[in-house]
C-alpha cells in the first residue's frame, strides 16, 4: 500500500513535470497564459507529490516495512528512530527521492517569489526547472526506484552505513548539501531561462545573483558541516582529505563564488555576460557530476560503473545539458555582447577578474585532479591515486593568493581612484600584513606559505574591518549618531554589501583555523596500561580503564581517560570504538576537547581483550573551532546580503543598490 | 583599434598566459604526485624504478609473519599477492581489524633494503556489508570486558 502510494506519487510527478515543461513553453509562445498558469500549478502539484512519496518512504522506514526494497536495503529493527528517518537520504534510492523533494520545493518558491521580478523569463525559467525535475522523477520510476517489491520480504535489513548512524551530524550535513546542490538549479534555469525568452536586460543577472547566494549560503554550510562529521567521526585527526567526495561539493562552491563577484562586475559595467552565464551553467553542470561521481560507484573503479545504470543516465543528462548551454550561448551571443568597458587597472574591477582567475583555475584544479584517476584507469588500465600532495601544492598557492585579494578587493574603488584614496585605503592592511609576517619571523616560523597565509589573513582582516570603521565612522560624522548604532545603520543601509564583507570575516576565520591547525599540529601514539599516562602539549592523558557495552543496534568498546593539567583534572574522554552488527569492522569514534584556543582529540586504535592495555593516537590542533564558526559566519554573511529587497535603477543608468549610491556619491 | 578592444586583447592575452603557465605546472605537479596502486608482484616487476617513489601496496598479511612491538609501536610483515611476497615495516599501532591473513593496503615507499616502509595502513574492506564470522562478533571476542562490567 506504502509503496504503491510512494511509486504512483512519483510517476504522476513525472507526467505532470514533463506536462508542465512543454505547456510552459506553448505558453509563452503562443501567448497563451492559461497553459502557463497551469504549468505552475503543475510545479505546486509537484511539491505536494513529492512530499507525499517522501512521507510514505518515511512511513515505510520507521513500520520496517521490508517489502520496499530501499527499506530492505538500509533498514533494520535495531536501528533507532532517529537513524532510521535520517536514513532517507543514506543510500542512492532514498537520496534521488529526498533529491526530487528539495527541487520540487525550489521550483515552488521560484515561482513564487520571482514570478513578479522574471516576468516574460518566467515560463522558460519554470519549463527548465520542470524538464530537471522529470530527468530526477525518471530516475525514480526506473534505474533509482526505492519503492521496489521485496518478495519473499525480509525479516529484518542490515541497517544504514555505519559512518551514518554514528553522529548527529549525519542528519544536518546531508539536508543542508541537497539545499545547497539543488538550489543551484535555480539561477541555472534563470540564466537559461533568460535567453530563452530572448531580449537579455539586467534582470536575469539579479535573479540568478539572488537564488545562487541562497544556494552558495547553504552549500557553505553544508561543506562545513561535512568537514566537522569528517573530524568528528573519521577519527584520522583531520577534517579535509581532497576525497573526491568532498572534491565533488567543493568544485561547484567555487565556481558559485566566483559568478557572485563577477556578477558585480556585469551589474556595474554591463561587461561579462558570456563568463557570467558560463559560470552558472558550469555550477549547476558541477552539482550534476559530483552527484554523478559520489552515486554511481564510479569512484571505487570504472568497473563498477557498469554494474549500473544510473551512471549512464547522469551523463547523457550532463551531455545534454552542456550542448543545450552552449546552443543557447552560441545563438544569442549579440544579446551577450557587453555594454560597457573597464577602467582603471588599479581598480576593484582588476581585481574582480583576478578573483575569477583564481577561481577558475582552482576550480579546475581540483577537477584534474579527481577525475584524472578515472582517466588513467579508462585509457591505461593503471589504477593510480592523486594524493593529497598535489592538491596541497597546486592549491595553496591559490588560497593564500586569493586571501590577498580579499584584502585587496574591498578596500580597491571603482574606476579610476585616486592616489590619496589609495593611500589611506592600504596603510593599515599593510602594516598588520608586516606585524603579522615580522611577528611570526620573529618567534621562528619559518614554513613560507604559513607566514604567508597568516600575513594575508591579518592584511585582510584589516581592510574588511577597515569598510566597516571608515563607514561607520562617516556615518557618525554626517548624521552624528553613536558608534553603535552607526556601524547598525552602516549595515542596514546596504546589507548586500556588508553582508558580503561579513562574509569575508568567516573566511579568514576558516583561513585561519586551517592554517594554525594544519601548520601547528602535534601528535603522538602510545599503548598504554591503566594508570599510565601520555604527554602531548602541554596536556597529559591519563588511561584510566577499558569498558564494554551492549547498545540496541551495536556494541561499544571505550577507554577512558583523565586529562590532568598537573595534577588537576580537567575533565574526561571517552573515545570509543563502536561495533555495528552488520559490519565486522568497528567505527571509531575519536574524544575531542575543544577550547578556543586548541583541540585536543583523542582515537582509540586498539586494545587488548582482556582490557590490559590500550593504544591511543591523540593530536593537539590549535584554533580548529574557529573554523565551525567561520562557516557560521559565512552563512550569516549571505543571510544578510539577501536582506536587501529594493533595488532601484540609479539617474546615470547603472543599477545600483539605493544605498550604494550614496555611498558612491 | 580602439583603446578598448586593445585593453580587451590584452586582459584576453594575460589570461591565456597565466592559464597555460598554469597548466603546465598541474601537468608536472600530477605526474610527480601520481600514487600507483600495484601488488607486490607487480612492484617487483619495475625493478629498479620500485625503489623510493610512492606506492599504494594491497595484499594480504602473510600468516605467522607478525612482529608487533607495542613500546616502539613498530610492526613489521610480511605482505603477499599469493606468488611474491614483501616485507612492510610500519609505525604506528594497526588499527583493532588487523591480523593475520587480512586483506590491507599500505601506503608508502619501497626502499633499496628489500624493506617496504609504510605511512599508513588500512584494512581493506568492501562497502558492502557481510555479517561477521562466528568467533568475529565483538560480544564474543570481548566477553572479558563485558565480564568486567557486569561484576
Amino acid at each position: 500500500m506504502t509503496r504503491l502510494l510512494g511509486l504512483s506519487a512519483c510517476a504522476v510527478a513525472l507526467a505532470l513535470a514533463v506536462f508542465g515543461a512543454a505547456a510552459a513553453v506553448m505558453g509563452a509562445r503562443l501567448r497563451r497564459p492559461e497553459l502557463v498558469r497551469s504549468a505552475i500549478a503543475a510545479a505546486y502539484a509537484n511539491f505536494a507529490l513529492l512530499l507525499v512519496a517522501n512521507l510514505a518512504m518515511v512511513y515505510a522506514l520507521v513500520t520496517r516495512d521490508f517489502s520496499i526494497s530501499y527499506v530492505a536495503q538500509v533498514g533494520s529493527r535495531a536501528t533507532p528512530l532517529f537513524y532510521t528517518i535520517i536514513s532517507l537520504w543514506g543510500a542512492l534510492d532514498g537520496s534521488i527521492l529526498f533529491w526530487g523533494l528539495v527541487l520540487s520545493g525550489y521550483t515552488a518558491l521560484a515561482v513564487r517569489w520571482s514570478r513578479a521580478e522574471a516576468g516574460a523569463v518566467l515560463p522558460y525559467a519554470l519549463a527548465i526547472l520542470l524538464a530537471v525535475g522529470s530527468f530526477f522523477y525518471l530516475l525514480l520510476v526506473g534505474p533509482a526506484n526505492p519503492f521496489g517489491r521485496m518478495f519473499p520480504v525480509p525479516v529484518d535489513g542490515p541497517g544504514p552505513n555505519p559512518l551514518l548512524q554514528n553522529h548527529l551530524l549525519m542528519a544536518i550535513h546531508p539536508p543542508l548539501l541537497y539545499l545547497g546542490y539543488v538550489g543551484m538549479t535555480v539561477p541555472f534555469a534563470f540564466a537559461t531561462g533568460a535567453l530563452l525568452a530572448g531580449g537579455l536586460d539586467d534582470r536575469w543577472i539579479r535573479l540568478t545573483r539572488r537564488w545562487t547566494l541562497t544556494a552558495w549560503g547553504f552549500l557553505s554550510l553544508a561543506i562545513i558541516a561535512g568537514m566537522w562529521w569528517s573530524y568528528e567521526v573519521l577519527g584520522w585527526g583531520g577534517y579535509w582529505a581532497w576525497d573526491p567526495v568532498e572534491n565533488a561539493s567543493f568544485m561547484p562552491w567555487l565556481t558559485a563564488t566566483a559568478f557572485l563577484h563577477s556578477a558585480m562586475v556585469e551589474e556595474r559595467r554591463g561587461l561579462l555576460r558570456v563568463w557570467n552565464v558560463s559560470l552558472v551553467v558550469a555550477t549547476f553542470v558541477l552539482t550534476i557530476l559530483g552527484t554523478f561521481l559520489t552515486r554511481s560507484g564510479i569512484l571505487s573503479s570504472v568497473h563498477a560503473f557498469t554494474q549500473g545504470t544510473i551512471g549512464f543516465f547522469f551523463l547523457a543528462f550532463i551531455a545534454v545539458v552542456l550542448l543545450f548551454s552552449l546552443a543557447l550561448v552560441a545563438g544569442r551571443s549579440t544579446e551577450l555582447r557587453g555594454t560597457g568597458r573597464l577602467e582603471g587597472v588599479v581598480s576593484r574591477d582588476t581585481a574582480f577578474l583576478l578573483n575569477n582567475l583564481l577561481f577558475t583555475a582552482f576550480t579546475f584544479t581540483v577537477l584534474l585532479g579527481t577525475l584524472f584517476p578515472l582517466a588513467a584507469e579508462a585509457v591505461r588500465g593503471v589504477k593510480v591515486s592523486v594524493g593529497a600532495p598535489f592538491f596541497n601544492r597546486m592549491t595553496i598557492p591559490l588560497c593564500a593568493a586569493l586571501l590577498f585579494l580579499v584584502g585587496v578587493g574591498p578596500a580597491l574603488p571603482w574606476g579610476r581612484p585616486e592616489r590619496q584614496l589609495l593611500r589611506r585605503k592600504f596603510v593599515p592592511p599593510f602594516l598588520a600584513l608586516g606585524l603579522v609576517a615580522g611577528t611570526l619571523l620573529a618567534l621562528g616560523v619559518r614554513a613560507p606559505f604559513t607566514v604567508a597565509a597568516f600575513a594575508f589573513a591579518g592584511f585582510a582582516l584589516t581592510a574588511n574591518l577597515g569598510e566597516f570603521a571608515d563607514g561607520t565612522r562617516a556615518r557618525r560624522r554626517a548624521h552624528g549618531e553613536a558608534p553603535p548604532r552607526a556601524l547598525v545603520r552602516l549595515v542596514r543601509s546596504n546589507p548586500r554589501r556588508y553582508g558580503g564583507y561579513l562574509a569575508h570575516l568567516g573566511v579568514l576565520l576558516i583561513a585561519l583555523g586551517i592554517t594554525a591547525s594544519s601548520s601547528f599540529r602535534t601528535e603522538r601514539q602510545a599503548t598504554l596500561r591503566p594508570g599510565q599516562t601520555l604527554a602531548i602539549a602541554g596536556h597529559v592523558l591519563r588511561f584510566e580503564r577499558l569498558w564494554a557495552r551492549q547498545e540496541p543496534q551495536r556494541f561499544v568498546v571505550a577507554a577512558d581517560l583523565t586529562v590532568l593539567r598537573g595534577s588537576t583534572s580537567l575533565g574526561r574522554l571517552d573515545p570509543r570504538l563502536n561495533y555495528y552488527a552488520a559490519s565486522a569492522e568497528p567505527v571509531a569514534t575519536p574524544a575531542v576537547r575543544s577550547r578556543a584556543r586548541a583541540d585536543l582529540y583523542v582515537t582509540l586504535l586498539a586494545f587488548e581483550q582482556d582490557g590490559s592495555s590500550a593504544t591511543f593516537h591523540a593530536y593537539v590542533q590549535p584554533l580548529v573551532i574557529w573554523i565551525w564558526l567561520g562557516g557560521a559566519v559565512i552563512a550569516a554573511g549571505a543571510l544578510l546580503a539577501l536582506s536587501q529587497r529594493r533595488e532601484r535603477r540609479s539617474p546615470g543608468g547603472e543599477r545600483l543598490p539605493a544605498a550604494a549610491q550614496a555611498e558612491a556619491r | 583599434m580602439t583603446p578598448g578592444s586593445r585593453r580587451r586583447l590584452v586582459l584576453a592575452g594575460g589570461a591565456i598566459v597565466v592559464l597555460c603557465g598554469f597548466g603546465f605546472l598541474l601537468y608536472g605537479g600530477i605526474g610527480e604526485n601520481l600514487v600507483y596502486f600495484l601488488t607486490p608482484s607487480e612492484l617487483l616487476a619495475r625493478g629498479e624504478r620500485a625503489y623510493d617513489t610512492p606506492v599504494r601496496l594491497g595484499g594480504q598479511v602473510l600468516p605467522g609473519s607478525v612482529r608487533w612491538d607495542a613500546e616502539a609501536l613498530d610492526l613489521r610483515f610480511r605482505l603477499t599477492d599469493g606468488t611474491q611476497t614483501l616485507v612492510v615495516r610500519s609505525t604506528g599501532a594497526p588499527p583493532q581489524m588487523f591480523r593475520e591473513g587480512i586483506g590491507v593496503v599500505v601506503e608508502g615507499r619501497y626502499r633499496e633494503g628489500g624493506v617496504f616502509e609504510s605511512t599508513n595502513l588500512m584494512v581493506k574492506h568492501s562497502n558492502e556489508y557481510r555479517p561477521p564470522a562466528p568467533g568475529e562478533r565483538p560480544q564474543d571476542l570481548y566477553r572479558t570486558l563485558l565480564g568486567e562490567e557486569r561484576s
